[in-house]
């Protein structure tokens, strides 16, 4: 029997700062972006379990790679002089230093845990605060150099996996009607308008004139009752013999592939997540599996192997590394 | 440039992915990039906004904001149309008029409701030694007037102390 465990991956809250004294990103001179950096830091400088990585200081294979584990976005690598990510030990906390916004913190949990990611944010916040001063207005809230994130300055997300709406054809409309909610959904990986790995990431749209107790409440009733449709479609879905033996039969290509695709790797390793219910191996949980997924990826293959590789090589080294996880499942 | 997705309408939008590995750019048209879902975890529909300016405005800016610009950043509201981005926070309150409509239509609503910032210890401390610069100046006025010359020059002294403190001096 499948539970919410096997549906959510993580949950995640990102607040949006700036500061007050300081033109927004896009009207900033270096030697500001420099001031900034170092203002943060200063900042930042009792939490210890903080670190900095600067980007003119990393190569392209662990910038992209940065990208690859979520922990940044595209936008903040494709520059690097003064950039700068605070980075936690556990990679569950991630503050972005001059990107669309002066200040972006983000704090990513394991599992249904909105409680634990908006708590951490905000004492960060609190923490910036003290000595920081943030561009805030009593009408509009938090000031952003975008004003869709205008208010609280904050998206929460969570990260479901969905085969079973995906294959029931079901996740189409039910994206048409959340943007009717102030909700957005958009497929985690593959390009624009392929999702693979039927992995989908739920997000509030609005930030201003609402809470942030209630954008998030708001996010987790829907989730909640997304994951009921995706639980029962799942219940009839498994019950399926066509459907065993896909699960079966990718499990039965990770074990022994000598190449592998970084898409293949990502679909076959979606039937394994949907089946983990029926493999129960202890390793086919949901967030494992998600961890591997991520960990396949291009940057993240080259990044294992201290070099650049071609795409055959790194098919190569990704099967390899497929065939080790999987070694142990029957 | 044309969008590279339709090839028919005008790229609008500059999307950043990672693809294979490799940080790529793609230049869509808005209905291509909103489409197409773009982007990652991080974007924030900003794509949007621009476009969103501009059907309100079209090519006729209002008079006022045309010409006038940001006294902070130096942004006109034409900058902000184009790029869709806010140059400062000053501008918010410069061009509040202009961007009410749309932060009305992106959010349903036009007043935060949410988490007030903390007032930094640096903000509080600036503000008490501000108030006391102008009390002291007030009364260095009074002794300079009353000709106690020996109390002036202390003032004159704890004054010119505390505005060093400040950063002014």
């Amino acid at each position: 029997m499948n539970n919410v465990n096997d549906i959510v991956i993580s949950t995640r809250i990102r607040l949006a700062r700036n500061l007050k004294d300081y033109p927004f990103p896009c009207r900033l001179n270096t030697e500001q972006q420099s001031e900034i950096l170092s203002k943060v830091k200063t900042a930042l400088q009792e939490e210890s379990k903080l670190k900095l990585i600067e980007l003119d200081r990393i190569n392209e294979v662990e910038a992209v790679a940065l990208v690859e584990r979520h922990l940044c976005s595209p936008e903040f690598i494709s520059k690097q002089q003064n950039r700068g990510l605070f980075l936690s030990g556990d990679e569950t906390v991630s503050i972005m230093v001059n990107e669309e916004d002066h200040i972006r913190i983000q704090v990513i949990m394991s599992g249904l845990d909105f409680e634990k990611a908006y708590a951490e944010a905000d004492r960060i916040d609190n923490v910036l605060s003290t000595t920081l001063n943030f561009a805030f207005d009593n009408k509009l809230g938090f000031l952003t150099q975008c004003p869709t994130n205008l208010g609280t300055g904050m998206r929460a997300s969570i990260m479901l996996h969905l085969p079973a709406l995906t294959e029931n054809r079901a996740i189409g409309r039910i994206a048409e009607n959340l943007s009717k909610l102030g909700l957005t959904m958009r497929g985690l990986f593959g390009e624009g308008s392929e999702p693979r790995g039927a992995i989908f990431q739920l997000s509030n749209q609005v930030t201003l004139g609402i809470k942030e107790k209630e954008a998030i409440e708001n996010l987790k009733n829907i989730s909640m009752q997304l994951i009921s449709q995706e639980l029962a479609a799942r219940e009839n879905m498994l019950n399926n013999l066509a459907v065993k033996d896909r699960i079966y039969r990718s499990v039965g290509i990770l074990k022994t592939a000598r190449l592998m695709t970084n898409q293949e790797g990502i679909a076959l390793l979606s039937n394994v997540a949907l089946g983990s219910g029926i493999l129960q191996n202890e390793n086919v949980d949901l967030v494992n599996i998600y961890k591997i997924m991520t960990s396949i990826e291009p940057a993240m293959m080259m990044k294992r192997a201290g070099k650049k590789l071609a795409a055959t090589e790194r098919d190569e080294l990704r099967a390899t590394y497929l065939r080790e996880q999987f070694a142990n499942i029957q | 440039m044309l969008c590279e997705s339709c090839g028919k309408k005008n790229a609008t939008t500059q999307i950043k992915t990672i693809l294979n590995g490799e940080l790529t750019e793609y230049h869509l048209c808005s209905g291509c990039a909103e489409k197409m879902g773009y982007g990652d975890l991080f974007s924030d529909f900003s794509f949007g906004f621009s476009n969103m300016l501009s059907s309100f405005f079209g090519n006729a800016l209002p008079e006022r904001s045309g010409l006038a610009s940001c006294k902070m950043c130096g942004a006109t509201f034409r900058d902000i149309l184009n790029t869709g981005k806010v140059g400062c926070s000053q501008c918010y309150e410069t061009f509040y008029k202009e961007l009410l409509p749309s932060i009305n239509r992106i959010h349903g609503n036009t007043s935060h409701n949410g988490k007030v910032p903390q007032i930094s210890e640096e903000a509080s401390e600036m503000q008490s030694l501000n108030a006391k610069i102008q009390d002291f100046e007030i009364q260095l006025q009074k002794a300079i007037e009353a000709q106690d010359f020996e109390q002036a020059a202390k003032l004159r002294d704890e004054i010119k102390e505390m505005k060093t403190k400040r950063g002014d001096l």
